[in-house]
């Protein structure tokens, strides 16, 4: 019983509004923009913090990424001819890192090479990582078929490989190729196992299994086709001498992730003469989606505040016009018997839907501008029921915030003013 | 009911010593200078007299819109004269009826929902308020206008809206203030026939004039002169 009433005060509400259709709709326009850049905000701001955690995902968020790279002046050096270049990370490195942070819970070598492959008919170039068991557990796929690489393997030194779902499709492999022999440069590995692998860019770190085909024990690795890589580009000969090409380390909590990374920072400066590594940090991707969040936040949280403000008074003074105009239908209702709070229900009811419709008209325009936002700048944005809701509520609170002032005024107009014939 | 509240059983309305002051500045304006009077149920009155004699504002008080300066008024029994805004409105929706000179239609409203107006803030439902706005719009020869707006019809026919209005309630008191003031001399006959069969089927009904012609309708016609009661003829 009580239901039916406010819904029909809300009709009732609508239909006088109906009565200026166009006052009506360019009353709230700010409330328009505001809900708008409200929507938009949460959305772009929910967009940035999914995608930080998608990528973090992808790399670890535990982990910190070293990487060999070449220094400026090695890289102006090798052009000439048959130079050798020595740059980056060594099995040294990798053992006084492991051993000397306490903080540190395990430690994977990696070693990138470029060799012929060959499994059955198929050869082409392999893209191949020497590392250890270690690896897998750092960066954690889904095993498809087989296994992946064991201690034994790395300790044994045993030709084995496991193929990355990207390698498997180029070497046209499958769980069929398990156990079968693949041929890297002139040796031959057995194929143990084959792991899903990821792709894409996290922010500007190189997701870790990025364009990898095959994995083999490091040991193996070393002891078969050295630390000397030779690149033919274009009649140059380009021979580099890289021991290890990253680390991946994991740390045991995350608030050891960037105490460790300067620590490990330090360290490194003072072993390498030149800089020529770069430590990268997963976790930092989320502060960088902070910061974008909080740009976001402060300018259309502005726009959004300025607008509601704008839309507010807007409302507000559309409203006290209509008191005037309506005084004699208020002195009519309360001759007939309506209280005080009813006449007040009744302005601020018709306040509320007003504002409201806004909020609706709003929350299209901010459905709409994240979608353009994604479209031009390639931004992640999410639309969420919150960001949904929480315009919705606020620009009924829009309306009831201003709306109180005219209502109150209604409620003032004494009858027998309102209703002396003129 | 007691004894000593015998005398309030018959009269609907008593004022006693009622005073309405309004203060202009330094000035008093004694619209209402002490005023002890009983109107009876089921009478006919015409309040009289020439213009700042007091009327309306007597009207006012008598239609609880208004609150006296001092002394009392009985209603049905009840002393209103201390009552807050809220049960003064109370009062109004389940009690009295107004009809006024100007009409006061709310125009953006049909015949139907005018009519259905109190029955509005009375809680009732749509379909029950439709029905009773029917037989009161039959009662007044209007059914066939429910659905106008009333800048579409004429003096008399929006005076005949606002009557069966009044009616909605069901009010024991319905006051008319000069409600053929704005209609010519046949369209105000009918109107106060209309009023006259009202007061014939037990309402009590006070109407303010200052037309003589108009003032023959009632049964008992008060003169009022500076805020006090003249004389008052009649009987009935
Ligand atoms: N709100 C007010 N403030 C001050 N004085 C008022 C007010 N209302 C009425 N008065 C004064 O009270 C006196 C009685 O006024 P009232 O309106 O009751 O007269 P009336 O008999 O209805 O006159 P009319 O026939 O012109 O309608 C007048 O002198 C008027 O000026
Ligand atoms: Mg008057």
């Amino acid at each position: 019983m009580h239901q039916i009433k406010v819904v029909r005060n809300i009709l009732l509400g609508i239909e006088n509004l109906l009565l200026h259709k166009l006052r009506s709709l360019l009353t709230t326009l700010g409330i328009v923009f505001g809900v708008g850049s409200v929507v938009a905000m949460l959305s772009v701001g929910e967009g940035a913090s999914k995608e930080a955690l998608e990528q973090i995902r992808k790399l670890g968020s535990n982990n910190i990424i070293i990487s060999s790279i070449k220094s400026i002046d090695e890289e102006a050096a090798s052009t000439t001819h048959s130079h050798m270049s020595i740059y980056g990370l060594t099995y040294e490195d990798h053992r006084r890192v492991a051993e000397t942070f306490r903080t540190i819970r395990q430690a994977a070598p990696v070693k990138l090479m470029r060799k012929e492959g060959r499994l059955g008919e198929r050869s082409l170039e392999l893209r191949i990582v020497g590392t250890t068991a270690v690896w897998f557990e750092l960066v954690r796929r889904p095993v498809m078929a087989g296994r992946v690489l064991l201690a034994s393997d790395d300790k044994g030194s045993l030709p084995v490989a496991v193929l990355t779902e990207f390698g498997a499709r180029r070497l046209l492999a499958g769980e069929g190729t398990i156990g079968q022999k693949l041929r890297i440069g002139s040796d031959y590995f057995e194929v143990v196992g084959i792991v899903k692998s990821e792709s894409g860019q996290a922010g500007n770190i190189q997701i870790p299994d990025q364009e990898i085909d095959v994995y083999i024990p490091i040991s193996v690795a070393q002891a078969y086709f050295g630390d000397i890589n030779t690149r033919r580009t274009a009649g140059t000969r380009e021979r580099e001498l890289v021991e290890l090409h990253q680390m991946i380390v994991a740390v045991e909590t995350i608030e050891d992730v960037e105490p460790t990374a300067g620590g490990i920072e330090h360290m490194l400066g003072r072993f390498h003469k030149k800089k020529d590594y770069l430590v990268s940090v997963p976790l930092a991707l989320l502060r960088q989606a902070e910061a974008t969040k909080r740009t976001f936040n402060i300018v259309l949280g502005s726009i959004a505040g300025i607008s509601l403000l704008v839309g507010g008074i807007g409302i507000m003074n559309i409203m006290l016009a209509s008191v005037t105009e309506r005084t004699r239908e208020i002195g009519i209702r309360r001759a007939i018997g309506a209280k005080r709070r009813q006449i007040i229900g009744q302005f601020l009811i018709e306040t509320v839907v007003l504002s409201i419709i806004g909020g609706l008209i709003g929350i299209g325009l901010g459905v709409i501008v994240p979608s353009l936002i994604t479209f031009f700048s390639g931004m992640a944005t999410v639309i969420t029921l919150a960001s949904i809701v929480l315009p919705l509520v606020i620009s009924g609170g829009v309306g009831i915030v201003f709306g109180l002032y005219p209502a109150v005024r209604a409620a003032k107009v004494d009858p027998i003013v309102a209703l002396r014939h003129e | 009911m007691n004894a000593g509240a015998a005398k309030a059983n018959d009269g609907i309305v008593q004022l006693e010593n009622a005073r309405k002051i309004y203060q202009m500045g330094h000035q008093e304006v004694k619209a209402l200078d002490g005023i002890t009077l009983t109107f009876r149920r089921g009478g006919f009155w015409a309040i009289m007299g020439p213009s700042g004699s007091g009327k309306s504002t007597m009207m006012n008080i008598l239609g609880c819109l208004d609150r006296l300066t001092s002394g009392q008024y009985i209603l049905e029994g009840r002393d209103v004269s201390e009552l807050d805004d809220d049960s003064l409105s109370e009062l109004r929706l389940r009690h009295l009826g107004f009809v006024f000179q100007s009409f006061n239609l709310i125009p953006q409203l049909t015949v139907q929902r005018n009519i259905e107006l109190p029955l509005y803030y009375l809680g009732w439902d749509a379909s029950r308020s439709a029905e009773r706005a029917r037989e009161l719009a039959e009662e007044v020869g209007l059914e066939e206008r429910l659905g106008h707006r009333p800048t579409e019809l004429s003096g008399g026919e929006m005076q005949r809206v606002a009557i069966a209005r009044s009616l909605a309630n069901d009010p024991e008191i319905i006051f008319a203030d000069e409600p053929t003031g704005n209609l010519d001399t046949a369209t105000g006959e009918q109107i106060l026939q209309l009023l006259v069969k009202l007061n014939e089927e037990g309402k009590t009904i006070i109407m303010v004039t200052h037309e003589s012609h108009v003032a023959v309708y009632a049964k008992r016609r008060l003169h009022m002169l500076d805020g006090v009661v003249e004389r008052i003829e009649g009987d009935g």
